[in-house]
């Protein structure tokens, strides 16, 4: 019981939440540094990073997915990548990153989640865009649409369910996967797990494992509202039971 | 620990021969507590989905439970339960069901909601039983789905074992997260290449299991491109 007592006592100490020496500082290069030892810092620095990494994957995969579901091709190409890199431990690539020229810290870390963030939206992209009826298609053609109206106007509003559901699978996926970066000398809110265990604190351990937790439930509810906000309504019955 | 300078191989047979027991070891943790984990939550999960088929009342709190533990990530799931269960097996091994019973769940519930209302309509007719009806006519059909299932689940699982090393029992991943604090490439080259490998050759396993299983399958070129096509659609929407 004492720790969930101290997991408590952690929680409900207003240190924990705004750091010993204020939320933000330097670091030795003169940019801003997020203190490691406050909640409401991590939690922004996980933020960032998720999004920071999301933002890349999205402007790789986006257009790569409009137009290649557009063309109708690459479908196999979409699926292995999407097989490899569920086989593809985060670890690992985390750890090689780490062995090679792209060394430790929040940058590396970026770029390796932002790797895992990329088959979800190619796919759902992809998968949503050569979905369309083909009559559907036919018929824009033959009203005189050039092929970037057809995609842009009637592909693209149509695709947008899925596309947002690969968005948010994807943004969900980033936000747990970025608490790995405490291993590998990087930020986020995975620091306050790693650092509870590494001094054996263990109710602060149950304390981060509880915040990145509600954290993580708490961006997967927002972004299924923003999903359902940007799903056509004609769309949404379709959109549930997609999702 | 390496300098610079020195020669630090990505691969190198050397430390095969060296590290070799190490690696075995580690490979075997690797690979039996996934086969445990994927045959625990499979037998969870069947039951469940069966639940969940059969009475809408309950699959609210299944499908949301089940959700609810797939969102938590691995990383804070091991920390939720290391205080109470420990550092080691147990809780790594709790947290990968935990994981893999969201997939395996939805896949066989997607299956047997697929089976032709047309086949249970002729079996009824038969006079199958309730339970006859289930395991002779529902599962074999939706078997192309859950098998499905469980090729993701024990793919995410090999991957998601690496994680254990927060609580000590990260199988390979111990391999790679050692070969990071002392930089040395090997380690962490050939604990990453034999993860995908393991991955490889049981989903390798698993297919050769239904294609055993399921001699109907092993049809047309056509059939399995639509099969395919069916497969990327569920696996977006998921």
């Amino acid at each position: 019981m004492s720790t969930i007592g101290d997991a408590w006592d952690y929680l409900t100490t207003p240190e924990s939440w705004v750091g010993a020496n204020g939320m933000f500082g330097t670091s030795f290069d003169g940019s801003l540094r997020f203190q490691q030892d406050s909640i409401i810092a991590l939690t922004i620095e996980h933020i960032y990073m998720s999004f920071a990494a999301v933002g890349i994957a999205a402007a790789v995969a986006l257009p790569l997915g409009l137009w290649l579901g557009h063309v109708r091709r690459g479908g196999g190409v979409t699926t292995v990548i999407s097989n490899v890199s569920r086989a593809m431990p985060t670890l690992a690539l985390l750890t090689l990153f780490a062995a090679s020229a792209i060394g430790f810290g929040n940058r590396a870390v970026i770029i390796a989640a932002a790797i895992f963030a990329f088959p979800p939206i190619l796919t759902n992209t992809f998968t949503g865009m050569s979905g369309v009826d083909a009559d559907v298609r036919e018929a824009a053609f033959g009203q005189g649409m050039t092929r970037l109206q057809v995609a842009l106007r009637v592909e693209l509003p149509l695709a947008l369910p899925l596309i947002a559901a690969g968005l948010r699978t994807s943004a969900t996926q980033t936000v747990a996967t970025v608490p790995l970066a405490a291993l590998v000398a990087g930020g986020g809110l995975g620091v306050i797990i790693n650092t509870g265990l590494a001094t054996q604190r263990y109710g602060q351990v149950l304390a981060g494992g509880i915040l990145v937790a509600a954290v993580c439930l708490g961006i997967d509810w927002v972004l299924g509202r923003v999903q359902r906000a940007v799903t056509p309504a004609p769309l949404r019955l379709t959109a549930a039971v997609a999702t | 620990m390496y300098g610079r300078g020195v020669d630090n191989p990505w691969l190198s047979l050397d430390y095969l021969q060296r590290s070799g027991d190490e690696v075995w070891e580690q490979f075997v943790i690797h690979a039996t507590l996934t086969l445990e984990a994927v045959a625990i939550a499979a037998a969870i999960a069947l039951p469940l989905a069966v639940l969940v088929r059969r009475s809408p009342r309950l699959s609210g709190p299944i499908l949301g439970v089940t959700g609810v533990l797939y969102t938590v990530p691995s990383f804070a799931l091991f920390a939720l339960l290391a205080p109470f269960t420990g550092i080691g097996r147990t809780t790594v091994l709790i947290g990968l069901v935990a994981y893999a019973l969201l997939v395996l769940v939805r896949n066989t519930v997607v299956g047997l909601q697929g089976v032709d209302p047309d086949i249970v309509d002729a079996a009824r007719g038969q006079g199958y039983t309730r339970n006859r009806m289930l395991f002779a006519v529902e599962l074999p059909n939706a078997l192309p789905s859950i098998l499905a299932g469980l090729r993701i689940a024990t793919v995410s699982t090999v991957a998601l074992v690496t994680v254990g090393v927060v609580v000590g029992y990260g199988g390979l991943g111990q391999l790679m997260f050692r070969g990071m604090q002392s930089n040395y490439r090997a380690q962490i080259a050939t604990s990453s290449l034999l993860c995908l490998a393991l991955a490889l050759v049981l989903d390798l396993a698993l297919v050769l299991l239904g294609w055993w299983l399921m001699p109907w399958q092993r049809g047309t070129r056509r059939r399995s491109r639509r099969a395919r096509a069916a497969a990327r659609t569920a696996e977006a929407s998921a």
